[in-house]
């Protein structure tokens, strides 16, 4: 095993990282509002990654046009959701909610498996975005890079919207009080379908670098990677969009490591060693690493 | 300014509030005194939305708003300050101000406003820039009634200012809102501190088990027998 193998592996897993921390925020902001897992997610971001798959295979859409096409339909999609399968039921139980984020979850891969059948397609991107380049002693494709630098900007992006403008801060103002937000003449709705946007939107980008990543694409791609991310999330310390995203790097590089690193015959298991670890973080940490105590709330 | 009429809220299958009907005219301070778990915070909650009514109708300048939401109470002028303060711990002094300031779209007049709670609340300029949740109890209610004045409200809704608060304390925030009533704003305020309530309004509404069992002119209910023995700890 030598020093570029491991690197090579850090570099690998940072990349996941960087992929999970996109999908654990749209999870951390929401679940910080609305105290809702929205297990939908991750299957928000399949449907992105389809459509951006139908747009350029079928109608030969430049790839650039395609995600955005794409984002802007998953954040409707998105909305769509909260509007029909969560407002109603937000005055009942956060368990009510969990089942019915579960339904809409299987509705989307079921739809998807109707429309597109079940078998894996190829998801190739262009030339251009999968050509290696060599840095030093890790080589990385164009996709790898933009991996890095999307993930700078949104976390850039998010952390001046939540700092620096009224709707981020009223983000942060729901989260900790929505009643208090009310008296505040803040439209809890409005917050809530921003923050739905912002999450679909992202989780897009994050599928497409992930099926761009494994080169194919299947009805159920983003359910696993989304409830890697909900892992990052509750490994953060769920609610707090600084815990997620470290959350999101360090199950990405556990997960990579253990992939790496570990005799072949238990790599397969890689998915497992990442639940596991989240609930050894849990036995020692409840509210993850950087939660705290969840009070109750008025 | 403020017309309640027979309002009725319940909680589950528990009547609240019961029937009660008051007003408050323009520029009036008013309290509402009563026990714990008389009904008085709910009936505040009604009025600002936060809370479903039963029955009976709310008006706000001659405007029913019942069934208005939330945020559209705010932007109508009519604004609360919630009972236990309320503030939002975990965003900075000036960032609460702000989001009290949530409905304004022009900025000098937010930033006017701003300037007009640190005149009359001092101590949060000095500490405009630490989390809320670090001010001591007096210091976030100041904060949580300069957080309701930055929307430029006509009427402000005050649910217990004094709760847990010393009495030095208690002194300054009445004081602040001595200086609100003599601006010309309308209040309604809630407590259970009766002798302070009393001495800052013009007239008062005495709640007991969800029912408005007196009411009268602040000075006549201060002299009065009942309200002595009930609320103001028999003879001063």
């Amino acid at each position: 095993m030598t020093a570029s193998y491991v690197l090579s592996m850090l570099v690998s897993g940072l990349k996941l990282g960087s992929i999970y921390a996109i999908v654990a925020i749209g999870y951390s902001i929401v679940y910080g509002i609305l105290r809702l897992i929205n297990f939908a997610h991750g299957d928000i971001m399949t449907v992105g990654v389809y459509l951006v798959l139908v747009l350029m295979n079928s109608l030969g859409v430049p790839v650039v046009a395609c995600i955005v096409i794409s984002v802007g339909f998953s954040v409707i999609v998105g909305l769509l959701i909260e509007r029909l399968a969560y407002r109603p039921l937000r005055d009942s139980t956060e368990e009510t909610t969990l089942i019915s984020s579960l339904a809409v979850s299987s509705l989307l891969q079921n739809l998807l498996q109707m429309v597109f059948g079940s078998q894996r397609k190829p998801f190739l991107l262009p030339n251009w975005l999968t050509q290696s380049h060599k840095l030093g002693a890790v080589s990385l494709s164009t996709i790898n890079i933009l991996t890095f630098i999307i993930t700078a900007v949104f976390l850039i992006a998010l952390y001046f919207i939540l700092t620096r403008t009224k709707i981020g801060m009223a983000m942060r103002a729901c989260s900790e009080n929505m009643n208090a937000a009310r008296l505040m003449g803040i439209n809890v709705n409005r917050v809530v379908m921003f923050a739905f946007a912002i999450g679909s939107g992202m989780a897009v980008i994050a599928g497409v670098l992930l099926a761009g990543e494994y080169k194919t694409i299947y009805p159920t791609l983003g359910f696993v990677p989304g409830l890697k991310a909900f892992c990052a999330a509750v490994v953060g310390g769920i609610g707090s969009t600084g815990g997620a995203v470290a959350g999101a790097f360090i199950i990405g590089l556990a997960e990579m490591l253990f992939a790496g690193l570990m005799p072949a015959s238990v790599t397969a298991y890689r998915d497992a060693f990442v639940f596991l670890l989240m609930v050894i973080v849990l036995l020692f940490r409840p509210n993850g690493l950087f939660g705290h105590a969840e009070g109750g709330r008025s | 300014m403020l017309k309640v009429e027979n309002l009725v809220v319940k909680y589950g299958s528990i009547t609240a509030v019961d029937q009660i009907s008051f007003e408050v005219g323009d520029n009036e301070t008013v309290a509402m005194i009563g026990a714990n778990g008389a009904g008085k915070s709910t009936t505040l909650k009604a009025i600002s939305g936060l809370h479903k009514i039963s029955a009976g109708r709310i008006f706000f300048d001659g405007k029913e708003i019942s069934k208005t939401g939330a945020d559209q109470i705010v932007r109508a002028g009519l604004v609360q300050v919630p009972e236990g303060r309320q503030i939002f711990n975990k965003l900075s002094v000036s960032e609460n101000l702000t989001m009290g300031a949530y409905i304004m779209k022009d900025k000098d007049a937010q930033e006017r406003n701003r300037e007009l709670a640190y005149t009359l609340f001092p101590i949060l300029k000095e500490r405009a820039r630490q989390a809320a949740g670090t001010l001591s109890g007096g210091e976030q209610q100041m904060l949580a009634i300069g957080r309701a004045l930055m929307s430029s409200p006509r009427m402000l809704l005050l649910d217990e200012p004094s709760m847990g608060l010393s009495p030095i304390m208690t002194q300054q925030v009445f004081a602040a809102l001595e200086q609100l009533k003599k601006e010309g704003m309308t209040i309604l305020l809630i407590e259970q501190n009766a002798y302070d309530a009393l001495e800052i309004s013009d007239r008062a509404y005495i709640m007991e088990t969800g029912r408005i069992t007196l009411e009268g002119s602040s000075a006549d209910l201060i002299a009065d027998e009942r309200v002595k023995n009930a609320y103001l700890g028999g003879e001063l």
